[in-house]
């Protein structure tokens, strides 16, 4: 029974991999927790399987789903309510009258029923009222709300003290790796993406080659060596103004971690698409920009290049001479983007739109191809593939 | 061999199935969590409530993985055979144990807590992996073998600075300390300060959660600052009502200098406040 739950979390790409099983099997023979009480064999589990919080979300769905024998379509359309949605925002509170007055609306399955429905009914988000799925309300879908019956969704504790199970709680949803991203993050994702090497002034003791040298020649010889230093180097091009506006925050935080994270890094500007030209101060870029081929030609071809951007354009911006919405571009932005990939082998795009939304793009279609796939989408997820990607 | 909490350390359900779980399968547990939710304290009140000795290794970024076996002095025995000290000729002279080997050879199963291990470099942790696993390892200098006469509890806790390896990991139980709930809470501040008035926590709370819940906010206050801001309300006899104050030109808490790190997150907490109050006020 359990090799099935084993063989979903697999499915589910968790990283759980058999010596972990064994050590589940392990605890449950020496009886570390009473085998019929499913919430402690709940901790046991995520304990023994899970190494990382990010997980913790998804195991919480696979044992739920596992365990329950709940339905596939269920399980995803609690998934798919987005999180906004329940922000804690002007909550109500109801006195015990008013919960007395609310009525239940039938058994479990009606209410997965009903909640399916208006899930379709319903399109926008909403606040208080006692119908539609939102927060603070009396319905009996949503979170922050009263009903006795109620499902909760995205709800972080049980406010009412009616709570289901442990593990439908998701307390770890804003842990998911896929969601949430803020500088630190970043910053441990960007670290995939280091190559210490000795280089430079000899600034330090070696204290092991002087203990030897000094051995091998009878008088105390100190031996120097240079500091050991992250030797990578970066160029990172950020794609701003029209469509990018919406992912400031992001690139924001993308920049600032990457900036602390490598010494060597060097950033420019452009919109849309690569031309020839870029610019390192948005003010003055008019006056003040830098030629690509400059760029070309200044950054030795052990750069590794970042591309940040929505590549949300008309497609003619990319293929087409003059197709830039700005300006005259004597030659394509692919030609542009061609030049800049012969040049530097390790070359990656990070978009900010989630990645289900690519194919249904033309221009980001053809700037996947032009990058030979090597478009990642811009989460914790994404940046740590793309670091791999830099690194081989 | 169980633990259960002790009487000045909440521990909740899970936690304690998962430490119990290490306990018995004799295998480190890591624990991650918030910074302020107790992952260095878990060690010490397990020390506490099994009744053994607590060994702690504080880990910085120059910390080696051979600091915690043993270290050998090679530059003293340099000198002193140079002043032909009768010592040199013992090689023993020169090795110092690290807090490994002090572990290892306890003659009661003592508690071993590796603080903060992503603070050193993403070797270390691979590093250590067979002698954690096998808890043994061999001493070059010597020629011998060390190895457990008790295998430590071995606690592990994490900042999240860097990631763990894969292989490291998976030797390991694995805790996430989350933010406990207001009920949780509760319990904690009780064995904290058991004579604190009660509608005064309540108004704290609903302050505190309030304060976390913030979008956007920069540091969110933990149950370490929690705890501090309430022993500032209790020296301050603060009353419970003027926790509970409505009028928007006070609608940062008193004492918010406890909760709230930094002048960006106070600003952004007075508009945030003031919105939302003002919505409440129409909702109602």
């Amino acid at each position: 029974m359990f090799i099935n739950f084993f063989f979903d979390l697999k499915q589910a790409s968790l990283p759980v991999s058999l010596k972990e099983y064994l050590m589940l099997m392990e605890a449950m023979n020496k009886r570390v927790v009473d085998s019929f009480n499913v919430n402690d064999f709940y901790y046991l589990s995520r304990s023994a399987l899970v190494k990382d919080e990010r997980y913790l979300d998804k195991f919480d769905r696979v044992f739920g789903h596992s365990f329950k024998g709940l339905e596939n379509p269920q399980g995803e359309t609690a998934k798919e309510i987005p999180e906004e949605w329940l922000k804690l925002m002007g909550q109500k509170y109801l006195t015990d009258e008013e919960k007395k007055m609310i009525e239940s609306l039938g058994g479990w399955d009606k209410l997965m029923e009903t909640l399916k429905q208006r899930l379709e009914e319903q399109k926008k988000r909403h606040q208080g009222g006692s119908k539609w799925i939102g927060t603070g309300g009396t319905s009996p879908f949503g979170a922050y709300g009263y009903n006795p019956e109620g499902i909760r969704i995205g709800q972080k504790e049980g406010k009412n003290k009616k709570a289901v199970k442990v593990w439908d709680k998701r307390e770890f949803s804003n842990l998911d790796g896929d969601v949430e991203l803020g500088t630190r993050n970043i910053k441990i994702a960007l670290r995939r993406l280091r190559k210490f090497a000795r280089e430079g002034a000899e600034t330090e003791l070696d204290l092991d080659n002087t203990i030897k040298s000094t051995a091998h020649k009878g008088y105390i010889d100190v031996k120097m060596m240079p500091e050991r230093r992250n030797k990578i180097k970066v160029l990172l091009f950020f794609d701003v103004g029209g469509s990018m506006d919406a992912h400031v925050k992001i690139c924001e935080e993308l920049f600032s971690a990457a900036r602390t994270e490598f010494k060597h890094m060097e950033y420019f500007y452009y919109h849309n698409c690569l031309y020839d030209a870029v610019w390192k101060d948005n003010n003055r870029r008019y006056n003040d920009n830098i030629k690509t081929w400059d760029v070309l030609h200044t950054y030795p071809s052990d750069y590794k290049v970042i591309f940040v951007g929505d590549a949300e354009m008309s497609p003619y911006e990319i293929t087409y001479p003059g197709g830039s919405v700005e300006f005259w571009n004597e030659e394509s932005g692919e030609t542009w983007l061609t030049r800049m990939l012969n040049v530097y082998e390790n070359a990656i795009w990070l978009n900010p739109i989630p990645e289900r939304y690519w194919d249904r793009i033309a221009s980001t279609s053809i700037i996947k191809q032009i990058f030979s796939d090597r478009m990642f989408p811009l989460t914790i997820e994404g940046i740590d593939q793309a670091m791999r990607e830099l690194n081989k | 061999m169980k633990f259960e909490g002790t009487s000045s350390y909440i521990a909740t359900e899970d936690l304690k199935v998962a430490v119990n779980a290490a306990i018995t399968l004799e295998r480190p547990i890591i624990v991650k969590g918030e910074p302020g939710t107790g992952k260095t304290m878990l060690a010490h009140e397990v020390a506490k409530s099994l009744d053994a000795e607590i060994i702690t290794w504080h880990i910085k970024s120059t910390t080696k993985a051979q600091q915690g076996l043993y270290e050998y002095d090679a530059v003293t025995r340099l000198r002193d055979s140079q002043l032909g000290d009768e010592k040199v000729k013992d090689i023993k002279n020169y090795i110092s144990k690290g807090k490994l080997w002090n572990a290892f050879e306890s003659d009661k199963r003592p508690v071993l807590l590796i603080d903060e291990i992503d603070k050193a470099d993403i070797e270390f942790p691979n590093d250590l992996l067979l002698e954690l696993d096998k808890m043994e390892f061999f001493v070059y200098e010597t020629g011998e073998t060390i190895k457990a006469q008790n295998r430590p509890i071995v606690i592990i806790t994490s900042n999240n600075e860097k990631e763990l390896p894969d292989a490291f990991l998976r030797r390991c139980f694995f805790h996430y300390i989350k933010f406990p709930d207001p009920n949780t809470m509760e319990e904690i501040v009780e064995v904290h300060y058991p004579d604190i008035k009660k509608d005064l926590i309540q108004e704290a709370f609903k302050i505190f959660y309030d304060i976390r819940e913030v979008p956007g906010i920069k540091k969110k206050p933990s149950t370490s600052e929690l705890i501090d801001w309430l022993k500032l309300l209790m020296t301050d006899d603060v009353d419970a009502k003027i926790l509970r104050e409505k009028d928007p030109k006070k609608l940062i808490p008193p004492l918010h200098g406890a909760l709230l790190k930094n002048e960006q997150d106070v600003h952004l907490f007075e508009r945030l406040a003031f919105i939302s109050r003002r919505e409440n006020e129409n909702v109602e």
